[in-house]
């Protein structure tokens, strides 16, 4: 998923063209389809480097600071490579008092991670704690990339990271 | 996914009526349900006969603000200079509130429907659904209900897009959102102007909450009089609300209830008490934002914004937080105000400063390290939190902090009594 080569391979062309294009068309200014921009960017290449928000400056008319700015505003951008399987974890009050920080600790055990943040040695695996995930009534709720997952115990973690190999 | 709870015979259910039924997902299925009249109807009279009749039913914002939704209308222009818009706000993200997520999952074209209403009641030629980044799942099914509407023409002239966050809460915020939409850092807005004036992309801008529009469809059909008259306390709250119970409670899930509606009987009827061997300590009724509850005020309340400013705290957003006898209020409330300083925009000093310094002053105190004065200063920079800012993040920062305090010094103390000197 991630991009290693330092050369900045373009991401707006053919398929992601044609996204971007159909996300420009929705609003009347360019510089609203910057977020959208930046998903069709992270969804491609797994993160958001520098070289990327210039390519999006550039499509939208606007200037790398201004999308650098934009990037760092809002936590779900990564601004550097992830692991494979990039998990999120509620721990606010209501999933708190149900257990959450007890999945966290199972998640890093069995992901090898060792601390939130940190990738596993082996690549696939970043464990992070969030805030509310507008679950609440379905603790401990996560995200793994793109699935979000309800009522996840220490005891199912094991079972649950199993899906993702 | 989760399972929905099933209906307790004393819920109103209206707006979650299927809610939990797979088969009223789709277009069709939905319209098998009565769905898309109510929009045919108000499509056949005029905006201003539809913004009446939600004038008449009292139906009031369900996003915090309790803001009475006909007369949010009614201040958009008559006359159009430029486009208008509606903006939903689905990016849900207030602790304690998961109902928005539920009416999208399980009924995307109720929310659809009264969203193409409001456009109509408000001359909106473009709406955008704002969808929190994190709901993937719901973000699946609303774009497949899109889909299913345009391709069916009900769309008609209006244009309904979703845009996804992308991880802050602040987006939340209406003036933020709309800064969020425009492609900008989601600081909200000063005010004024208000977004009926100059809106999202400078233009007139009508800003609601999914709950409050998917209640809309079912008010044209059954007019306003019907809706003014559910009401079980104060006549200035009227209609259904879905409360998110959540926490140290059994089970937890949405119950749709008629506005003033006893908070303890929902707790202990509804929902089945505590777990066992334990007892309530505290409640949260309206999301993390507003003041916490004693277990013994909270069988006082009545769930209404009438009801609940009574016992000293706010309706909201409808998310009951629940505390049992096990928790340690003084963690829980610093992992609040922790939230509220990850998620504070940092434009006014007041709100960036003080919601870091209580959530460090709390994480001292937690740690061993608390001194007697702690106190005052977290009451101090409370004070100097409400009120004072561009927006209330701040203000909720402090709703918890000062009710915690006030309401459980005694667990405060005990930390400050074992700190080591
Ligand atoms: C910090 C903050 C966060 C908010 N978050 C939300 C939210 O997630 N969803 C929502 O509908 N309203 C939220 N609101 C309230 C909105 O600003 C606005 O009042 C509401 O969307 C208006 O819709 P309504 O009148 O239908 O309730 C938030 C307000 C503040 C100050
Ligand atoms: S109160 Fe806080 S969140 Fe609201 S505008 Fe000011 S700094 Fe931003
Ligand atoms: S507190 Fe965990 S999802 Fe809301």
């Amino acid at each position: 998923m991630h991009q290693t080569t330092a050369i900045h391979e373009p991401v707006f062309t053919g398929e992601n063209r044609a996204r971007l294009e159909d996300e420009m068309a929705r609003y009347p200014t360019k510089r609203a389809a910057l977020l959208p921009a930046l998903w069709i960017v992270q969804q491609a290449r797994g993160w958001i480097s520098d070289q990327a928000m210039g390519e999006v400056a550039e499509v939208l008319d606007l200037t790398p600071a201004y999308v650098k700015g934009v990037v760092t505003f809002y936590t779900m951008y990564h601004e550097h490579p992830v692991g494979t399987y990039f998990i999120q974890v509620c721990t606010t009050s209501p999933c708190n008092v149900c257990g959450a920080e007890d999945v966290v600790q199972a998640l890093l055990q069995h992901t090898g991670c060792g601390d939130l943040g940190a990738t596993s040695p082996d690549g696939r695996y970043t464990v992070i704690e969030v805030e509310c995930l507008g679950a609440c009534g379905f603790a401990t709720p996560l995200l793994v990339n793109d699935d979000f997952i309800e009522s996840v115990t220490p005891e199912g973690v094991p079972a649950l990271l199993e899906r993702y190999r | 996914m989760g399972f929905p709870h099933p209906p307790h015979p004393r819920e109103n259910q209206i707006l979650s009526t299927h809610f939990g039924d797979p088969a009223a997902v789709s277009l069709e299925g939905w319209r098998e349900r009565g769905g898309y009249r109510a929009l045919e109807q108000a499509r056949s009279i005029t905006p201003e006969a539809v913004t009446d009749i939600v004038k008449a039913s009292n139906l009031r914002g369900r996003g915090g603000a309790g803001f009475p939704t006909g007369l949010k209308w009614s201040f958009m222009p008559k006359e159009k200079k430029g486009p208008h818009y509606l903006c939903v706000n689905a990016d849900e993200s207030e602790p304690g509130t998961f109902k928005d997520r539920e009416i999208m999952r399980w009924t995307p074209h109720q929310l659809l429907e009264g969203t193409l209403i409001a456009m109509h009641a408000i001359r909106a030629d473009v709406g955008y659904i704002y969808i929190r980044g994190e709901f993937t799942d719901v973000y699946r099914i609303m774009e497949a209900a899109l889909e299913e509407a345009r391709a069916a023409g009900i769309f008609g002239d209006s244009r309904v897009y979703l845009h996804r966050g992308a991880g802050a809460y602040i987006c939340g915020e209406e003036t933020a959102l709309m800064n969020s939409i425009e492609g900008r850092r989601g600081n909200p807005r000063i005010r004024p102007p208000f977004p009926a004036q100059v809106g999202l992309f400078g233009q007139p801008t009508t800003i609601n909450n999914v709950e409050t529009l998917a209640a809309v469809p079912h008010i044209v059909t059954r007019g306003g009089d019907w809706y003014r008259g559910l009401s079980l306390s104060s006549p200035k709250s009227s209609g259904t609300k879905l409360f998110s119970v959540c926490g140290q409670v059994q089970p937890p899930g949405n119950y749709e209830v008629t506005m003033g509606f006893p908070l303890k009987e929902l707790l202990h009827d509804l929902c089945g008490g505590p777990r066992p061997g334990r007892s309530f300590k505290a409640v949260i009724p309206g999301g993390s934002s507003v003041p916490i509850l004693t277990a013994a005020e909270a069988d006082e309340t009545l769930l209404d914004y009438e009801g609940c400013v009574e016992r000293g705290t706010m309706l909201g957003s409808g998310g009951v937080i629940v505390f049992d006898d096990s928790a340690d209020m003084v963690y829980q409330i610093m992992r609040l105000a922790r939230f509220y300083a990850h998620e504070s925009c940092a434009q006014c000093t007041q709100c960036r400063e003080g919601t870091a310094w209580t959530t460090k002053i709390l994480e001292r105190l937690l740690a061993g390290k608390g001194r007697p004065e702690d106190i005052d200063l977290l009451y101090d920079l409370s004070e100097n939190m409400t009120g004072k800012t561009i927006c209330v993040l701040s203000d909720s920062c402090a709703a918890p902090v000062v009710s915690g305090l006030n309401k459980f010094r005694d667990e405060f103390d005990t930390y400050l009594r074992h700190a080591v000197a």
